[in-house]
This record gives structure tokens, sequence and C-alpha cells, in this order.
């Protein structure tokens, strides 16, 4: 009791869940409680299912039981067309769960004299929730009375009184109504139901129809304004909020290879981070699959589990040209570790599309999938959808830790930059694959766009499709320009030409030298021999001096002997 | 008010083949209620004189009743013979008008 009173200061509003999978999201916790809501749309837009889900949900899972009081469905109608969804009603209403009461008017077999009310139905409706003690309520679609029931204005009054009538016994009900030309319903109700109105549609565009759920209004409590697609699938209403799970996912820091080594080393040596998104934009012929391609054969080859979503390519063409650059996927497959999963995007809409992949992924829990490529979808949607399908389906995919590879391809005039669905902003990694024209040659280069997180390569690399896989190559950057192809080639050659000049030319200087020395060397020598010989000469001639003296003192003295001069007279003679 | 077999004095006591079995449904004995009732058995007195049977369902003690004949509005007069059913809703205030939906030819 106090709790409920704080809660009223507090001014907010008690909400019953639906169950139904994305609404509770959507509405902020359900619908409020205690009171009508209004659920409109066209024929076919999913009314009765919504309403129908809402008592199937509320009896099984808040064991809060429910009337279903139908004006235009059988009983045993209802009951057949909802099996297909997974609803057994009849069990639902064996054990007192829900109660279906099928109110039926012929027009034809009706006259009417005089005054009137509704207490029939009343008393039907009171009779049935209390026979199950029922806490909500669907009437499906009232609007039916008008045509049955002859005189509009007692029936407005006394719409007016059943509604006050429900928000008195406490019921929490949805009232379905067909959309009108000018007004969310024919006949008007939203006069009488004003508490939450939720708008279904169902829109063909493209030739191909997608669902859409819009919360037009719910007093006292704030909700999702936006339109948000929503499938009918085996397992009933699946409304799409784009923030369902938020940003709240938790992520790792693992890394994962690209299978291509230079990938990897430009990526931080390491790869992609699982778990993350990875973009891979590109014109026509660049290269995507292959790329895509290699990752899922690293995978396979760690042993993990791939989907491989084409919206382009048939499986067995994937695999022939695949096997072209030296990757046999069609191993993979056979070991179960690969699934493909082919289809064109126009076979159905967007949603049916969305639930498939879910429901695959969801039995088949791989580790990495890849869309190829996500622009193709376009031609089933708009873009803004796309991208609203992706963000939802990269939400699910981060929240398991799956990596997701998306390819889209980049028509030609636009920038580089402009992918086709603006996902950019979903993109953890972003490889930009691009065609470089140099004289007359189409050749495929690579960069890294973005990767958060990691440090990465800054560097155009030159892609080439080898028959052993993808090849990253530098290209030549110089003073000409980046340089791929042929044009890298003879500008490497070129280079190698004048550099081989180069060495040629310092070889001669060198021998140049060497002979220079080696003369300056025998010059040297010959001087030296030169000299060598003049000593000898010089010496030659000292020795013959002394030898001449020698022989002249000898001389002399045999001489003076001769002439019997005493050795003292000589220098007197003098 | 009470669930009352109300039908024609005498005139034998197997129906004949042109029997009009009436059934009137209402919810307690609301002025609306009251009035049919009162209008009713005044037509069929003054047109179906001895050949008719009328059923008051008081839904508000038989709420399961209502479903059976499909009741939605009140008071609802159903004419379960001669076939088809027909279904007069409103008090029977305009007698023209409920005699053309019972089929009855007035007297002149």
């Amino acid at each position: 009791m106090a709790k409920e009173k704080a809660r009223l200061l507090r001014g907010g509003l008690e909400k019953v869940p639906t169950g139904i999978a994305g609404l509770d999201e959507i509405t902020g916790g359900g619908l409020p409680k205690g009171r009508p809501t209004l659920v409109c749309g066209g024929a076919g837009s999913g009314k009765t299912l919504v309403g129908l889900e809402f008592l199937v949900r509320g009896a099984m899972q808040f064991n809060e039981p429910g009337v279903f009081m139908s004006f235009e469905e059988s009983a045993e109608e209802l009951t057949k067309n909802v099996a297909s969804l997974g609803f057994n009603l009849n069990r639902l209403t064996a054990s007192k769960r829900l109660f279906i009461d099928y109110v039926h008017i012929e027009r034809s077999e009706i006259e009417e004299t005089g005054e009137y009310d509704l207490e029939g139905l009343f008393i039907r409706l009171g009779n049935a929730i209390d026979s199950i003690g029922a806490k909500r309520v669907v009437l499906d679609t009232i609007e039916s009375l008008f045509a049955g029931l002859p005189n509009p204005s007692i029936l407005r009054a006394e719409l007016r009184r059943l509604f006050r009538w429900l928000k008195k016994k406490g019921m929490t009900a949805i009232i379905t109504g067909e959309r009108g030309d000018n007004a969310l319903t024919r006949h008007g109700l939203e006069e009488y139901v004003s508490d939450c109105v939720i708008l279904l549609d169902h829109r063909v565009s493209n030739q191909i129809s997608t669902r859409r759920l819009r919360v037009v209004k719910y007093r006292g409590s704030t909700h999702g304004t936006n339109e948000f697609p929503f499938l009918i699938d085996e397992r009933g209403i699946a409304v799409m909020p784009i923030t369902s799970l938020g940003l709240q996912h938790i992520v790792t820091s693992q890394r994962i290879s690209t299978g291509i080594p230079r990938l990897d080393t430009m990526l931080g040596g390491k790869g992609y981070f699982r778990g993350s998104s990875i973009l891979v934009s590109g014109t026509a012929g660049t290269g995507k699959t292959s790329i895509a391609a290699h990752f899922v054969d690293a995978a396979c080859r760690r042993g993990e589990r791939c989907i491989f979503f084409a919206f382009e390519e048939s499986p067995s063409q994937i695999i022939r040209n695949m096997r072209s650059i030296g990757i046999d996927l069609g191993q993979w497959v056979k070991k179960g570790l690969l699934k493909f999963h082919a289809e064109r995007p126009t076979v159905y809409g967007l949603e049916a599309h969305l639930a498939s992949m879910h429901k695959l992924i969801d039995l088949f829990k791989p580790k990495v999938v890849i869309v190829d490529p996500v622009t193709n979808l376009s031609s089933v949607a708009s873009e803004t959808d796309v991208k609203a399908m992706l963000v939802r389906l990269l939400d699910e995919m981060k929240f398991n830790h799956i990596t997701t590879l998306f390819t889209t391809l980049t028509a030609p005039g636009n920038t580089l930059e402009q992918t086709e669905v603006g996902m950019s902003s979903l993109a953890d990694t972003w490889l930009l694959l691009r065609d470089i024209e140099i004289g007359g040659e189409r050749n495929r280069g690579l960069y890294i766009l973005k990767s958060r997180g990691m440090a990465h390569s800054n560097q155009i690399r030159e892609f080439l499709l080898t028959d052993k896989g993808v090849d990253l190559i530098d290209v030549y950057v110089g003073p000409s320009g980046v340089l791929t192809g042929s044009a890298r080639m003879s500008q490497e050659t070129q280079e190698r030409g004048i550099e081989l000049a180069h060495q040629q030319e310092i070889e001669r200087r060198k021998e140049n030298v060497e002979t220079k020395r080696k003369a300056l060397e025998a010059q040297i020598a010959s001087l030296r021999a030169q000299f060598q010989a003049e000593e000898q000469e010089l010496k030659k001639l000292t020795e013959e001096e002394k030898m001449r003296q020698r022989s002249t003192s000898q001389l002399r003295e045999k001489m003076a002997r001769l002439r019997k001069e005493d050795a003292n007279s000589g220098r007197r003679t003098r | 008010m009470k669930t009352k077999a109300g039908g024609g004095p005498g005139k034998g006591a197997k129906p004949k083949r042109d029997t009009w079995e009436l059934r009137l449904y209402v919810a307690g004995q609301t002025p609306k209620s009251l009035a049919a009732f009162a209008n009713l058995k005044k037509i069929c007195e003054e047109h179906l004189e001895g050949k008719y049977h009328i059923e008051v369902v008081d839904l508000l003690k038989n709420p399961q009743l209502a479903g059976g004949d499909q009741i939605l509005a009140i008071p609802t007069l159903v004419r379960k013979l001669p076939p088809p059913i027909k279904k007069i809703i409103g008090d029977l205030s305009n007698t023209l008008r409920v005699l053309v939906g019972l089929d009855v030819r007035p007297k002149m």
C-alpha cells in the first residue's frame, strides 16, 4: 500500500508487459494497466494477432488470464489461424486461462424498434471475465458493431460506457479498430480510447511489404515515437526497436586473423577484434567477396562456425570463384562448419530477411557472419530501413560476440567514403577497396579507413588476387604519386636501372683510381730504381775516388822512396 | 421480472403448425425491459391470439444464455419459431415495425 502510494506520488504509470518481443521496450514496460489501448491499422496489418498474443503471453508468462471477444472470427477460425504461430488456444481455454467469445450479429436478422442498450454485451463480457478471473480483455474489432446495429448514436454512447466500465473493472484492454481514411479509426474510436494508441501499418514499397508499428500516443508515459518494423513469424510478433539492446554489450579484446597475413599486420599485427563489425566497401569487382572468403577460411581453420549470407551469388558460384584464388570453401561446407544462405533480396521483405537470418543464427550459433552484400537489400527497402535492420542485426551479433563482416557496393560516381546505406558509423573496422587507374590500367588498392581501438596502418596497399589468395603489396609512392600495377613495375624497373648505372659508375671510378694508383706506384718504383741507380753510381764513384787517392799516395811514397828524400825534407823543399 | 410463460388461453394444448415461439431477453427490470414486455404482450394478444408463446430470459440471472442467441442489445426479442430466426431490438414501441420484424400480417 505504502509502496503503491509512493509510486503514485512519483507519478509513474503502472504498466502491464505485453510479452510481445520489442513492444515492451518501445512502450517502456508495456500497456497502461487497467486502461484500454487502441490498436488500429488497415486490413491484414496484424491487429488481431497483437491482441491475441497479448492475451496468450499474459496467460502463459504473467499468469493473467484474458478474454478475447471476437466480432469477426469464430473461436475455431482463430484457433486455426494462430496455430501456425505456435499458440495452442485450445489448451489455454481448457485450462481456463483464455476465454474466447465470438460475437456475431447479422444485420439482416435485426429489426430495431425504439430504445435499447448494449447491456447484453456487458453481461456477456462480465460473465466471461468473472468465469476465469480475467485481467486482460481484447475486443476485436468492436467497430463491426457499427455495421450490425442500426443506431450509431446509441452505439457511441454505449461504447463510451463500455470503456468506462472496463476501466472500472480494472481490465487492461486492447480495442482494435480499422484504419479510417482521415482518422485513426473508421468510426472514431480514438475519441473514447485515449490512453494509448498504437498504429499498425502494412506498407508496400517497391512491391515489397513491410509491417510497421508506431505508438501514436501514450498518455502519462514516454514512448518511442518512431515507426518500428515488425515481423510475424512462427514465434509470433517481433517488433524491432533499434535500441532494444542498447549499447550495453560487453566487448572482448580478443583478436582474430583476417586470413590475410599482410592485412593482419596492417591491423596492428593481430587482425580484427572478435565480436566487432567489419565493413568492406568498394566499387564493383574490387575483391570484397574475396576478403570475406579469406576471413571465412581463417575462421573455419580455427574450427569456428560461419554463416555466409549471400545476396548476389549462389553458394556453388562462390565456392567455384574462391577456388580460383586458392580458397577451398567447399571443404568447410562438407565439415559442417560453414553454412551458406543464398537468397535474392527480392524474394521477400526486409522483415522476413531479418527474421530468417535471425533464426539461422540462433540455430547454427556461428562465430562469424558474412553478409555479402548488404547494399543489395536496399532494392527491397529504403536505406533507412536497411540501416535500421542492420543496426538491429549488429546489436544482436555484438551481444553474442559474433564477428560480422558485411560488404557494401559503392557506386562508382559516389564519394568513396559514402556507403550507400550510410552505415559507416556501424562499422568498427572499415576496409576500403578502390580502383586506382593509372596508365590505362585498373588496379586494386586497399586501405583501412578506420579501425576502432587498434593501431592500424595508414598506407595504401596494392591488392592482388593471385591463385594463392589475396596478396597485399606496397604501392610505389614516389614524387609522381602512387603507382600500381605495371606502372609500379616499370617505375621500379626504371629505378633499378638507374641504380645499376650508379653502381657501374662507382665501379668504373674505382677501377680508374686503382689504375691510377698502380701507375703512380709504378712511377714511384721507377723513380726509386733511378734513384738507386744513381746512388749506386755515386757509391761506385766514391769508391773509385778512394781507390784513386790511395793509389796516388802509395805512388807518392813510392816515388819519395825512390828519390831518397826524408820525410821532413819534403816540406822543406816546398 | 420472473421468467414467465405466457400463452394464449385455451385453444388446444399441443402447439399448432403456426405457433409463434418468442423469447424476450432482458437484464433486470429496467423501464425499457418492462416497456418491451408490455408492448410485446399487447401486440401478441392483438395479432397472434392463442398461437404464441413468450419466454422471458433475464440475463442478470442467467448471463451464460446471452451467447446462445448472440444477444448484445437489451431488450432483444428473438423469434425462434417459425424459422428463420428474427431479432428485434428495442422496447418494441413501434408496433408496425415489430409486426414487420416478426413477419406477422397485421389484422385489419
